[in-house]
């Protein structure tokens, strides 16, 4: 239980961390908050030959307001975007699901960026980032470009950053007027992952019809997993029990092919996804509708 | 020979010049260099909570850290609460609550639970239950522990409103 050996490196700005990202290659890895890295060195599973720690690059950590949305520094810890009034005033939906991810210990090292990059299919963060639309910031050496939610989750672990990019900042894009959202999941223990979680974000227009939807299921497949067919069942409807009953039908049958494990079975998984895709829209219409002109 | 990296760390109060191998763990680093063995290794991989240390005053296990990341920080173990002659109240309300039996679990309990208690000066049962939540106990089931953190913050306001700190 005692990783092996690598080289360390602790630079102190982003352009220090992109040229040694640039010379170590496939060589170098990049350590956040390391609560899920180093656990897997401990282990053994991850052998990497040099760390690139960002931990001392104060630039990396801020939480800011953007065009009405939140721009998130990659190393601010989760426990400050957890705490964070602005953050629960632009996307509450964050603050809400962020006592889920593991014990206080672990989000006050663990960090926001590392949420994402990790790219745990079953994590709870990125799939209400990709549920609010957020796009992600990736930067190598004299080089950036941002790519969305969409573009970013690749497979299990794996993501659209390149081994000589860091993941510098996610932005969060402000939410349409008469927007709501919620996160929902059924967990084996609290700080558990869960067994599946279901992220909404909604919007009425003036005649309180659906005018847009974003669903996202965790823990059903290999990355977040949009559900296609539930949204467009949506769109243009009147947000009524019935409506939103079906919607929860296509997310736990056409849309997800979730897997059997220890822990849940297929079937378990697609009554849980019925299940959390009708409280979590029910919940996210409902704020949409007594919440006009600001998210909730 | 490895790379090694020197590092300048404070802990418990106290300042320390090492040199370090990057790989090695901050909870061997407390346990094996300084001698502070009152900081518990159980799983090594951040599930069990019994290396919870305070960095920078925030509770974090230190099994998922790397000792040259604590260079130029503080850290707090629970050799920093009290003196045998003179315990914190928090070790005296585990003391009296029965909040540690085999003990393993005790070290990491109360660095999870100090700055939630300097905090919360009178925490409900259920936000007790979620600090501790973090931190597993294999003999008590909690109750004790949930009593002694009870007990804990009793004392320790207690001490506040008279002016002094045991």
């Amino acid at each position: 239980m005692k990783p092996a050996e690598f080289d360390y490196y602790a630079p102190a700005s982003v352009e220090e961390a992109l040229d040694l990202l640039a010379e170590l290659g496939y060589d170098g890895k990049v350590l956040a908050g390391g609560q899920s890295l180093v656990p897997a060195m401990n282990f053994r599973m991850a052998l990497p030959s040099a760390l690139v720690d960002l931990n001392s690059i104060p630039e990396l950590f801020y939480i800011k307001e953007e065009d009405g949305g939140l721009a998130i520094g990659a190393m601010t810890r989760d426990s400050q975007v957890e705490h964070s009034s602005l953050v629960a005033d632009r996307a509450p939906m964050v603050v809400e699901t962020m006592p889920y991810v593991a014990h206080p210990q672990i989000r006050n090292r663990g960090t926001f960026g590392g949420l994402m990059a990790h790219a745990d299919p079953t994590a709870q963060i990125p799939a209400v980032a990709f549920a609010l639309n957020a796009r992600y910031l990736l930067r190598k050496k004299e080089a950036e470009r941002w790519v969305t939610s969409e573009e970013f989750y690749i497979g299990p672990f794996t993501t659209a950053i390149e081994p000589d990019e860091i993941l510098a900042e996610v932005v969060i894009p402000a939410a349409p007027e008469r927007s709501g959202s919620s996160y929902q999941q059924v967990a084996r223990q609290h700080g558990a992952q869960g067994l599946v979680g279901v992220a909404s974000l909604v919007t009425l227009d003036e005649s309180g019809r659906c005018q847009d939807a974003r669903i996202v299921l965790t823990s059903v497949g290999e990355t977040p997993v949009f559900a296609h067919q539930a949204v467009q069942s949506l769109l243009g409807e009147l947000p009524t029990a019935e409506m939103i009953q079906a919607a929860a039908e296509m997310a736990s049958t056409a849309d997800i092919d979730p897997g059997s494990d220890i822990h849940c079975t297929v079937e378990y998984r697609r009554h849980l996804a019925n299940v959390l895709t009708r409280r979590s829209l029910t919940a996210a219409f409902e704020r949409a509708a007594g919440n006009a002109g600001r998210l909730i | 020979m490895s790379q090694t990296v020197s590092i300048n760390v404070t802990v418990n109060g106290k300042r320390y010049e090492r040199q370090v191998e990057p790989r090695l763990l901050l909870s061997d680093f407390l346990r094996y260099e300084l001698g502070l063995t009152g900081t518990h290794v159980g799983c090594e991989h951040g599930v069990c909570g019994t290396c919870t240390v305070l960095f920078d005053g925030q509770p974090v296990r230190s099994c998922l850290m790397f000792t040259p990341q604590a260079n130029g920080h503080e850290i707090m173990t629970v050799e920093g609460l009290g003196t045998i002659e003179k315990l914190h109240p928090l070790q005296e309300a585990f003391w009296e609550a029965h909040g540690a039996q085999c003990g393993f679990c005790t070290p990491g309990m109360m660095m999870s639970v100090l700055p939630f208690l300097q905090e919360n000066k009178n925490p409900t049962d259920e936000e007790i239950r979620e600090v501790v939540a973090g931190n597993l106990c294999r003999c008590t089931g909690y109750q004790h522990i949930i009593d002694a953190v009870r007990l804990a913050a009793q004392k320790m306001s207690a001490g506040e409103q008279v002016g002094e700190r045991r």
